[in-house]
């Protein structure tokens, strides 16, 4: 089976700043493709050079077998993209759009379902600019769709919306799929790939640095999971350490974390029985105990020695 | 076609739904032919050659109309669009971008001439507007003018960073052309020193010829006016073929 976008090799520079360095990946039909990364990775110019939107320095591109630059108008009418930056006119209203975009294509869904399955029936005579961030967002999908495409393009879908909003939105993402569409989407929100994305690319720096599936992604560090709890005075972890399903003890004040040891299957037995056990039989007293999963954000920080969460609130 | 038709409509309606555009081409002519209307009335006049203030003052606010929507309506809102990313969202579907120029061409020329319209209307009910010349030569004049600068509004457009830059431009550029051209103000009662320099506005043209032939004159007699405009017009276009910029 053909992929629905081979990329091999690209490159793309802008003056002395290589934006996008090399980089080759395929997506397959019926797949959420996910490329994730710090601002100025090298997401929006690797989609942007995908959806025919700029042409690479060099490399080759293919969407749906056509060249995205080459062939562009002959490509047009078969995908649905939201853009990272876009705008309607201010006094468009919803229905209007809809209707305005549905005029652009030959092959076109009912937007009037559209309207209904997005969830905009109310705002249906809303001027563009009276909408919240998330209805914009929205009504861009509702326009990605418009034309049935088969390949969706969605770039930096949930930058700006509140926690509520995203999780509306990745639902209906997953019913995109649903419908048998292909997705491409850029993130640099971790745990929005790692919830939608069947495969995931993380960028740094202009290049990919890992590209599999989240699960696989996380269990590549070999941690499972980690129990973070408080001690009163001292304490001997040296037999808990010993264990064969830990992987280390950290200590920072009265902070201990305890890192298990991953076996290689998704959802490992936990480690804190062993942990409970061990503090219980060395009578020691302990508060605020919890456990922390590896997630995609500690995939990030072990390849590239960053943390992508605090880059993003600097 | 139906993409053609259905933005050039839509358009429209944007262009209704936004007060300042539809003000000064619809509203504020009226406004100005009635205010020097009521002060000069419409008596015949020697400065004018036998016509009124307001058999004059139709076909120059018509010009004024012209290049409202050129140098100002038309610029400010392709920058807009540029700026805000509204042209980037259109370029990712199929509609070519010849649609988006004509459909903009085909709106400001409609409300232009619905600007005309509404004056020579009023000038005929209320002041009864004298017309000498023939109705296919105005027309046929008022076309060309309405192009030629509507494709300086493309060119402004094109040219200008962001839409703020294009307010600010398009109003220094038009504001005085709007007064020393006559497209205001008579240039009857401009002196000799303004006058010379008129010459080289482009609106001038505009209002020289749009009055020649309302007041009965021939082609024959506005040859230069014809050229410059046409001038005017394939330059427009090319300077803004070669500069479109989507982004």
């Amino acid at each position: 089976m053909n992929p629905v976008i081979s990329v091999n090799e690209i490159f793309k520079t802008y003056g002395r700043t290589r934006a996008v360095d090399g980089v080759s990946f395929q997506v397959q039909e019926g797949e959420i493709f996910g490329m994730v990364g710090p601002n100025g990775a090298g997401k929006t110019t690797t989609i942007e050079c995908v959806e025919g939107l700029r042409a690479a320095d060099c490399g080759q591109i293919k969407v749906l077998g056509l060249d995205p630059v080459k062939q562009e108008r002959q490509l047009r009418p078969l995908l649905g993209i939201q853009l990272q930056q876009a705008h309607l006119p201010d006094n468009l209203k919803v229905w209007e759009a809809l209707d305005l975009y549905a005029s652009f294509y030959d092959r076109t869904v009912d937007w009037e379902q559209l309207l209904v399955e997005l969830g905009l029936e109310e705002k249906r005579t809303a001027a563009f600019r009276k909408l919240s961030g998330g209805q914009q967002q929205r009504l861009f999908i509702a326009l990605a769709l418009i034309n049935d495409p088969q390949l969706v393009f969605l770039d930096e879908l949930t930058t700006g919306l509140d926690p509520h909003a995203r999780h509306a939105i990745w639902d209906l993402v997953e019913e995109v799929r649903e419908r048998g569409k292909t997705v491409f989407l850029t993130t640099h929100y971790m745990e929005e790939a790692e919830q939608l994305c069947d495969r995931v690319a993380i960028m740094d720096n202009g290049k990919i640095v890992a590209l599999d599936t989240p699960a696989n992604l996380i269990n590549g560090l070999g941690i499972s999971e980690r129990v973070i709890f408080r001690v009163a005075g001292d304490w001997d972890y040296a037999g808990l350490e010993s264990h064969p399903r830990v992987e280390r003890v950290e200590c920072d004040g009265d902070k201990r974390v305890v890192y298990g040891k991953s076996n290689g299957s998704v959802n490992p037995a936990t480690i804190v029985t062993e942990v409970v056990n061990a503090l219980t039989a060395g009578g020691i007293q302990f508060s605020d105990l919890r456990t922390e999963h590896p997630d995609l954000e500690d995939v990030f920080l072990t390849l590239t020695g960053r943390q992508l969460r605090e880059e993003r609130s600097a | 076609m139906k993409a053609l038709v259905k933005y050039t409509w839509t358009e429209i309606k944007l262009y209704l739904r936004e007060p300042m555009g539809a003000f000064f081409t619809l509203v504020f002519p009226l406004m100005m032919l009635f205010l020097f209307g009521s002060i000069y009335g419409n008596e015949p006049s020697a400065l004018f050659n036998g016509y009124g203030s307001v058999d004059v003052s139709v076909p120059a606010y018509t010009a004024m109309i012209i290049g409202t929507t050129g140098i100002l309506g038309l610029s400010i809102t392709m920058a807009t669009y540029r700026e805000k990313g509204i042209l980037r969202r259109l370029r990712v579907t199929p509609l070519r971008p010849q649609v988006i120029l004509i459909a903009q061409v085909v709106v400001m020329f409609l409300m232009t001439a619905a600007g005309m319209l509404l004056l020579i209307l009023a000038g005929k009910l209320v002041y009864n507007l004298r017309f000498d010349g023939n109705a296919l030569n105005v027309t046929l004049a008022f076309v060309l003018s309405s192009l030629s600068f509507f494709s300086l509004g493309f060119v402004l457009a094109s040219i200008m960073p962001n839409a703020r830059t294009a307010q600010v431009v398009g109003m220094v550029i038009f504001y005085p052309m709007l007064f020393l051209s006559g497209a205001g103000m008579p240039l009857e009662i401009l002196p000799q020193a303004v006058r010379n320099l008129s010459k080289f506005l482009p609106l001038t043209h505009v209002v020289t010829l749009l009055r020649g032939l309302w007041t009965g004159e021939v082609w024959s007699q506005h040859i230069t006016e014809v050229w410059v405009l046409l001038a005017v017009l394939a330059a427009g276009v090319l300077i803004s073929a070669k500069t479109f910029r989507w982004e």
